[in-house]
């Protein structure tokens, strides 16, 4: 068992190392012409001189003929694609160097979209389990909402953002409010879904032996729908929570970057700042991850303390 | 007011009226199945109009379904062409690249037990990850036209679609596989004539769950740039303009071309895993 792990953990450092090697050897390419143009104006000579010709050349042939511009392609300040190591030292200094209300702060950012994802997350999810009781429990509604639950899973309504955020701050609500009912919307629906099918999820053999034992329907569903429901709540959680933290992101744009890292992507994007966009997008992901990998500490401690874990 | 109560009376003959369909004698047919939702629908979109109209709900904060009904149908040429630019050339291409090469990584993946190992953990934690904030990168690069938005698409649904696939060709049981081994089958043949139909359900789900992501992706990434056209362009213009009955168009269309590429892929599934359990019932 151990052994097969370590050989697993190797896999995945094999793989990381060769990302790694292939992100540097791609910023050659990308960056040698812009690398060249600044080198030229240094006074440094560059293989062919003319920029003209330098522009109809491959980029491979450029940083053959130019071998010398190659470490430079690894530290320009604003790269169409930044080295590894630069994106590093740039969260290093938001995030450790700066203080954490700081403006400059990713801490900071990263704060103003979690606090929204989180709210949004809370109320989508409270909502979503309240109308997937009441699907398991009314035929009506089960007949008339569940569908429209399921079709709205087709469909991109995060185009829906940039409009909620206009039409809230038009009836003067802006902050986190807006955001965080991107957020819900967006992890209402996964949530709906996956947890009628939890809810429903006992068979007929233990639905019938409740009734031999004369169980009322609320007793019914704190006993055993509920419980049962649990795995299912938690999968469709770990969806909910990466959609939300998208919601709150894609919230963030059309306000015109004022805080939260969206804002930091689109000005980053406005401002050529690549490094910046670059840091945003890791801290993000690391938000994304530090979540998912949350919940599915919960799940596993919650699902162990009920006697349902694998 | 007299808009508002007759937007109560619709919801209670609304209600009325399912709780009827549900409880007749007819409950559980295929067509009160179709019908009830339909109800739903249009009673939701009923009383949308009954209460905008009613309290005289200004058109920058909602405007009402039948002015959208009719912006939809004023502007179908714009309309047509923000869908060709972001649905047709944005998200198809780059659902096809995508799902394409991650099919082939899936392949690959799934011959050697080295990538497996590595390449696996490293997909499911990058599928979980806020894809679209590499928008402003891939626009950057590849341009404000519709190979940037494709570029988005192919990053959003190749990791789900390639967990999804390797999944998928470890399906096929052990016995089977020796079945195929007591045969001399080559390992092509017993990946065409086993693991691959095998896999079938699993990479339908991976095709479809990439549906929706190839559109969110097209239309989010316009919101970082785009030439002058493009349901995102129109949508976040639009927004600018206080124009919320255009927004609303564009929602539609939205819908409609989501369900529609659902539906499409859904059916293909029909037709191809016709012999799995969940399409027999």
């Amino acid at each position: 068992m151990f052994r097969q792990e370590l050989h697993a953990f190797w896999a995945v450092l094999t793989v990381l190392l060769v990302i790694g090697v292939f992100w540097y050897a791609a910023c050659v390419p990308m960056n040698i012409k812009g690398v060249l143009t600044e080198q030229e104006r240094t006074g440094a000579e560059v293989q062919p001189p003319s920029a003209k010709e330098r522009r109809d050349m491959s980029e491979f042939g450029l940083a053959l003929n130019n071998r010398f511009a190659i470490p430079a392609t690894w530290e320009q300040e604003r790269p169409r694609l930044p080295a590894p190591h630069q994106v590093a030292i740039e969260m290093w200094e938001t995030t450790a160097q700066k203080k954490i209300t700081s403006k400059r702060s990713l801490f900071y950012h990263g704060w103003v979209t979690l606090s929204a994802t989180m709210l949004g997350f809370a109320i989508g999810t409270g909502l979503g389990i309240l109308l997937a009781v009441g699907i398991v429990h009314s035929r009506v509604m089960d007949l008339s909402v569940m569908p429209w639950a399921i079709v709205s899973q087709t469909i991109p309504i995060i185009a829906l953002a940039p409009m909620i955020i206009v039409v809230l701050y038009s009836v003067g609500v802006q902050g986190i409010i807006p955001k965080a009912i991107i957020s819900a919307y967006l992890s209402f629906f996964p949530v709906v879904v996956g947890m009628v099918k939890g809810l429903r999820s006992p068979d007929a053999m233990q639905l019938d032996l409740l009734r031999t034992y004369n169980a009322s329907r609320s007793q019914g569903f704190w006993k055993l729908r509920l419980p049962a429901s649990m795995p299912y709540l938690f999968t469709s959680l770990k969806i909910g929570i990466a959609a939300s933290l998208v919601g709150a992101i894609v919230g963030e744009l059309p306000t015109g970057a004022v805080a939260g890292l969206g804002a930091r992507l689109l000005a980053g994007s406005y401002y050529g700042q690549t490094v910046q966009i670059w840091s945003a997008l890791f801290a993000a992901a690391i938000l994304a991850a530090c979540l998912v990998g949350l919940l599915g500490l919960v799940e596993r401690t919650v699902l162990k303390r009920m006697g349902m874990a694998q | 007011m007299i808009f508002v109560f007759c937007a109560i009376l619709l919801w209670l003959f609304g209600w009325w009226l399912n709780g009827r369909l549900a409880s007749g004698p007819y409950a559980g047919t295929r067509l009160v199945r179709f019908v009830a939702p339909l109800v739903f629908g249009l009673t939701v979109i009923g009383i949308w109009e009954l209460v905008v109209r009613g309290l005289e709900v200004p058109l920058v904060i909602l405007p009402a379904p039948s002015v959208i009904a009719v912006r939809f149908g004023g502007s179908l040429p714009v309309l047509w062409a923000d869908f060709v630019q972001t649905i047709i050339k944005g998200a198809l291409s780059g659902y096809i690249i995508g799902c394409g090469s991650a099919f082939l990584m899936a392949i690959a993946v799934d011959r050697w037990d080295f990538l497996r190992l590595g390449l696996l953990p490293v997909g499911n934690f990058v599928a979980a990850l806020p894809i679209v904030g590499t928008a402003p990168i891939l626009v950057m690069w590849f341009g404000f036209d519709w190979h940037s938005k494709a570029a988005v698409v192919v990053v959003m649904v190749f990791f789900p679609m390639l967990v999804n696939t390797v999944a998928g060709l470890r399906e096929a049981t052990a016995m089977q596989r020796d079945l195929m081994e007591t045969y001399a089958a080559t390992y092509w043949q017993s990946f065409l004539k086993l693991r691959l139909p095998a896999a079938m359900p699993f990479i339908f789900n991976g095709l479809k769950i990439s549906t929706t992501l190839a559109l969110i992706g097209a239309i989010v990434a316009e919101f970082f740039g785009s030439p002058t056209l493009g349901m995102g362009f129109r949508i976040s213009t639009s927004v600018g303009q206080l124009s919320l009955d255009m927004v609303w168009a564009e929602i539609v269309v939205a819908a409609l071309a989501g369900t529609a590429f659902y539906g499409l892929v859904a059916m293909i599934e029909k037709a191809v895993t016709f012999w799995h359990p969940s399409q027999r019932g």
